[in-house]
């Protein structure tokens, strides 16, 4: 199981890259494993107003239905659209082409009380898993 | 209480599968990628351990006859050599389980029920089936099955039967017989639960892994990229695909499509309750009633518009309903509820089974997909039949 040490996590399993004012998100590859194949995902509007913490998508598997929560606040500026085609790239590359959207930041950044260290992602999925 | 392992449960840990607890028995839900193992059995074959299901023999010389009072169907006019599917029904007529009866000699027969329910057929069959020997072989006989377009040249190099059967290319669909497998002692049967051709070999526990190792051949790898090439890895195929392929047959599951509260009727299957046998059965006489009456609620398979995937439990509502505000769907009324339901990569869109009210079946429907109404074409069952495909 990869952890990226340059991202932050959420307990929600997702990972966020933080870029100047820019975050992008995705779901870890713990998660990507734990749902086995994803066949679908449902991807906030881009320009919609979004809240760390708020569920803004869901994640379809085989056997199940995840709801996606966004880790920061601010205003959605890109969607993955390759995954509206090919959703096994969550699968495949969960931190590369599985990416999931893109949030330009309002406030918190990196700050956001939520997210986690590597570290703290690791023990906390070691953990649950 | 802790789940049971299948006898395989090494091969398992060494294809690296995803485990989970189903029925009291910890079992494989994926090797890798769940498409990649659906598309194994629709194109090539993979392997199933099946060694969950319960494995019951009723033996002796009224077995026949003791089997066609205990279930709806007619064991006792099974030649010797043949299967039937057909279901365990309480007196009200409801249904216990569904089950494949092999008539493996004159007075010999073996039941393989639910491993959810096995110790309800097992009661129930010790109560109904008097004078005969009612034995459960559920911890001494595992279950490994071939499923797949190329399963009987995977299976037939490595396979002798006994006489009278003939080679395993000749077997009829629905039928079984003695003989070994790599060299194990084996009853060997034309069925399966995914709407392919395929196999199914009943072998002593201490048998499996041999005859798995046998079957998957030498570098066998778990999904993705299995079974392509000459000489490659047989793919093995786990849970989650097991029920993808038999929703895509349109086949029922226990606790989905089939139950206590359900009728044979309701379910489509009134063929299987043999009110033309002679003599009495359990359930007969509301069985009948039933049949007279007509089915108040009927089995629909439901092909999504979108790509939101319904799932066991989801109300069915009336009409392709688009007026949402917000998360609520408005002025639908509800006709009925998913059974089954999920990702279907033979047809292509997210699929699923419901019980509507019998004046509703036609549609149009939608599926209330949390709380946002989605809409459905009602289809024909089965959703996929491999004798158009071919």
């Amino acid at each position: 199981m990869s952890i990226p040490a340059e991202l932050r996590y959420t307990a929600e399993h997702e990972w966020v890259a933080i870029a100047g004012e820019t975050a992008t998100i995705g779901i870890t590859d713990y998660a990507a494993q734990a749902l086995g194949d994803v066949v679908y995902v449902s991807l906030p509007t881009v320009g919609t107003t979004v809240t760390a913490g708020d569920p803004c998508g869901e994640v379809e598997s085989y056997k199940s239905v995840s709801e996606l929560y966004c880790p920061v606040d601010g205003e959605v500026t890109e969607v993955n659209e390759e995954l509206d085609d090919d959703p096994g790239l969550i699968n495949a590359e969960p931190y590369g082409l599985g990416w999931m959207f893109r949030v330009r930041l309002t406030s918190g950044g990196a700050d956001t009380p939520g997210l986690l260290s590597p570290t703290e992602y690791e023990e906390l999925s070691k953990s649950t898993g | 209480m802790k789940p049971r392992d299948t006898p395989l449960r090494a091969v398992h840990e060494r294809l690296g599968a995803t485990m989970t607890e189903f029925a009291g028995w910890l079992m494989p839900l994926r090797y890798g990628s769940e498409t990649a193992e659906h598309h194994a059995v629709r194109n090539d074959a993979a392997l199933f351990d099946l060694s969950h299901m319960g494995e019951i023999a009723v033996t002796g010389p009224g077995a026949g006859a003791a089997l066609d009072y205990a279930v709806c169907g007619w064991p006792s006019a099974l030649a010797v050599g043949r299967a039937g599917y057909t279901m365990l029904c309480a007196p009200d007529g409801g249904v216990l389980d569904d089950l494949i009866i092999y008539r493996q000699s004159a007075d010999d027969f073996l039941v393989v029920a639910n491993a959810a329910n096995t110790a309800v057929v097992l009661a129930e069959l010790r109560e109904r089936c008097g004078g005969t020997e009612v034995t459960d072989l559920s911890t001494t006989v595992g279950l490994i099955s071939i499923q797949g377009p190329n399963a009987p040249g995977r299976l037939s190099p490595i396979t002798v039967l006994m006489p009278p059967a003939d080679d395993l290319a000749g077997m009829r669909y629905y039928s079984g017989a003695y003989g070994t497998v790599a060299g194990r002692q084996a009853w060997v049967a034309r069925t399966g639960y995914t709407g392919e051709d395929g196999f199914e070999i009943f072998c002593a526990v201490s048998d499996c892994e041999p005859v798995w190792d046998a079957l998957a051949g030498t570098g066998a790898v778990a999904g993705a990229g299995a079974g392509t090439g000459a000489g490659a890895g047989l793919a093995a195929a786990g849970l989650s695909v097991r029920d993808t392929l038999r929703l895509e047959a349109g086949m029922p599951l226990y606790g989905s499509e089939l139950g206590p509260d359900i009728t044979p009727y309701e379910a489509g299957l009134g063929r299987v309750v043999r009110l033309d046998k002679p003599g009495d059965f359990v359930g007969r006489a509301a069985l009948a009633e039933r049949a007279a009456a007509g089915p108040r609620r009927t089995l629909v398979g439901l092909v999504m518009k979108s790509r939101r995937v319904p799932r066991h439990g989801y109300p069915v509502v009336l009409g392709a309903v688009t007026d949402v505000v917000g998360s609520v769907v408005v002025g639908s009324v509800v006709v009925g509820t998913v059974t089954s339901g999920g990702p279907s990569p033979s047809v292509g869109a997210p699929i699923a089974m419901a019980y509507v009210a019998a004046d509703a079946a036609t549609g149009p429907l939608s599926i209330d997909v949390r709380g946002r109404a989605e809409p459905a074409s009602v289809t024909e069952l089965p959703f996929y039949d491999r004798r158009k495909r071919r």
